[in-house]
């Protein structure tokens, strides 16, 4: 791989190569920009830093997920249910422009509770979104153990019970990414990997100029989308952009492959379309570190064998720790930059579920140049103390 | 197809899909059915296609056979012993959900 196809591909170096849009970032947020935008006949530069990158994007659980969030914001309980409605047919369009099955299924995911206090906090923050959505409606299902254990053939005699919500499904994260690269490029669209944006400069004449480093290649561009993960936050402070987001580490937890029997996504076990089990989730707080240790990887697997006994028969192939892109209260940040409008950003953890609000609606925003006034609540001026003053 | 160097000197009798294989004590599975000439263990998961033990040192995975009713085990990595069981894993492995 490498060198010669990089020439072929490339945009000559020590010239000025001219851009409607320049995405930065070729993880699943970059990636769903730049294919949406590539396919809007725009002519789109996408950077991506590379495998040396912290890639969020390279180690997600897949779960396309509505249960349980947005609570204490509506707009993003809204807009998750919103995406996740859109995500069949936009994992159709994957299938029809790539070729890529993402392996997409929606029936409905399970939040299994592996004892009495986990089952009532989930209870709680359901009746809460239910609360909050008043008229909208909110839809679970509760199943204590003996339902459960019927309509989710396999879980332990601990487990008091659970909820089902119709909306929640799963994908192959890496599947999606190929997709979306692959679909930028069928559309047009210039891949610069092994580029990590270093300066971002506004120009005479409009629009910005993008620097990478240890390379000569020069980018212009009439607009700019950050959405580097955890390299928006040093990125976007050039263009008078605050990106506060934080690192929180999670570990997977890769079984053998098993006959497909478990039908439905949970939140703490789903089996992949090859067969797979991979099982999870967990929270560190470490900083930058995505190495894996030993007792999370015990407590991903204790939980995980509370909530279904049968795992206990399966070997464990692999693990892997990666590094979430967490705001301050969990939700995402899409933002304009007040002095430089022709920037924008966009951050968030959940890079799966809203794949097909990123490539279907948000991509709209760009072209027309404005974050709609609906979208305000994503604005990382909430965090502002001067906006509460 | 395979060879053996050495004559068997202690012989151990394993089950593979209800042939008899006789087997030198210290053998891997998955030498012990190479020797004996079985030329796939396996149907993969994914494709369905056969497969057979590509490193014999407990890094491809491509050895899996069901060993005394247990799936996905490495062939390479199981010494025999007398009156194994084994069969060809067929697919991925199965298992008891109650």
């Amino acid at each position: 791989m490498g060198t010669l196809s990089d020439a072929v591909a490339f945009p000559s170096r020590n010239t000025m190569n001219d851009y409607d849009v320049a995405v930065v970032g070729g993880g699943l947020l970059g990636s769903a920009f730049a294919f949406g935008l590539a396919a809007m006949r725009l002519r789109v530069a996408l950077f991506d830093e590379g495998d040396i990158a912290i890639r969020a994007a390279r180690g997600n659980f897949g779960l396309v997920w509505v249960q349980g969030k947005g609570r204490g914001m509506r707009e993003y309980a809204r807009w998750t249910l919103h995406s996740s409605q859109l995500w069949s047919g936009f994992a159709r369009r994957l299938a029809d422009e790539t070729g890529i099955d993402v392996g997409f299924h929606r029936p409905g995911g399970f939040h299994v509770a592996i004892d009495h206090e986990e089952h009532a906090r989930n209870l709680a923050l359901l009746q809460q979104l239910r609360d909050e959505a008043g008229d909208e409606g909110y839809a679970f299902e509760v199943l204590e153990h003996a339902a459960l254990k019927k309509a989710l053939p396999g879980i332990g005699a601990d487990v008091p019970g659970g909820t089902y919500c119709p909306h929640d499904g799963h994908a192959n994260p890496l599947k999606l990414l190929r997709a979306l690269h692959h679909g930028f490029q069928q559309n047009g669209g210039t891949y610069l990997p092994r580029r990590r944006v270093t300066d971002i400069a506004p120009v005479d004449g409009g629009g910005f100029k993008l620097d990478a480093a240890n390379d000569l290649l020069q980018v212009r561009a009439e607009k700019v989308v950050i959405a580097a993960g955890h390299g928006s936050l040093a990125l976007a402070r050039q263009l008078d952009l605050q990106v506060p987001v934080f690192p929180v580490q999670g570990q997977i937890v890769v079984t053998e492959k098993a006959r497909l029997r478990f039908n439905y996504p949970t939140n703490y076990v789903r089996q992949t379309d090859e067969g797979n089990y991979l099982l999870g989730p967990s929270e560190r707080d470490v900083g930058y570190d995505s190495n894996t240790e030993s007792v999370t990887l015990r407590n991903i697997a204790r939980q995980c064998s509370r909530a279904f006994p049968f795992l206990r028969e399966l070997r464990v192939q692999r693990a892997w720790a990666a590094l979430r892109i967490m705001t301050p209260d969990g939700f995402p940040i899409y933002d304009q930059s007040p002095t430089y409008p022709g920037v924008f950003s966009f951050a968030c953890h959940s890079g799966v579920t809203l794949a097909a609000v990123h490539t279907l609606d948000a991509c709209a925003w760009i072209r027309q140049g404005a974050i709609p006034q609906a979208y305000d609540c994503f604005s990382a001026k909430r965090f502002d103390v001067q906006t509460y003053a | 197809m395979f060879k053996r160097t050495h004559k068997i000197s202690q012989p151990v009798r394993i089950d593979f899909e209800g042939r008899e294989i006789i087997a030198q004590s210290g053998d891997s599975v998955a030498a012990a059915l190479l020797a004996a000439g079985v030329g796939y263990f396996r149907e993969s998961p994914a494709s369905g296609t056969r497969r057979a033990p590509f490193c014999m040192i407990g890094n491809c995975f491509e050895c899996l056979l069901e060993i005394d009713g247990q799936a996905n085990r490495q062939g390479c990595m199981v010494a025999v012993r007398e009156g194994m069981r084994v069969k060809m894993q067929r697919g991925a492995g199965d298992l008891d959900y109650e």
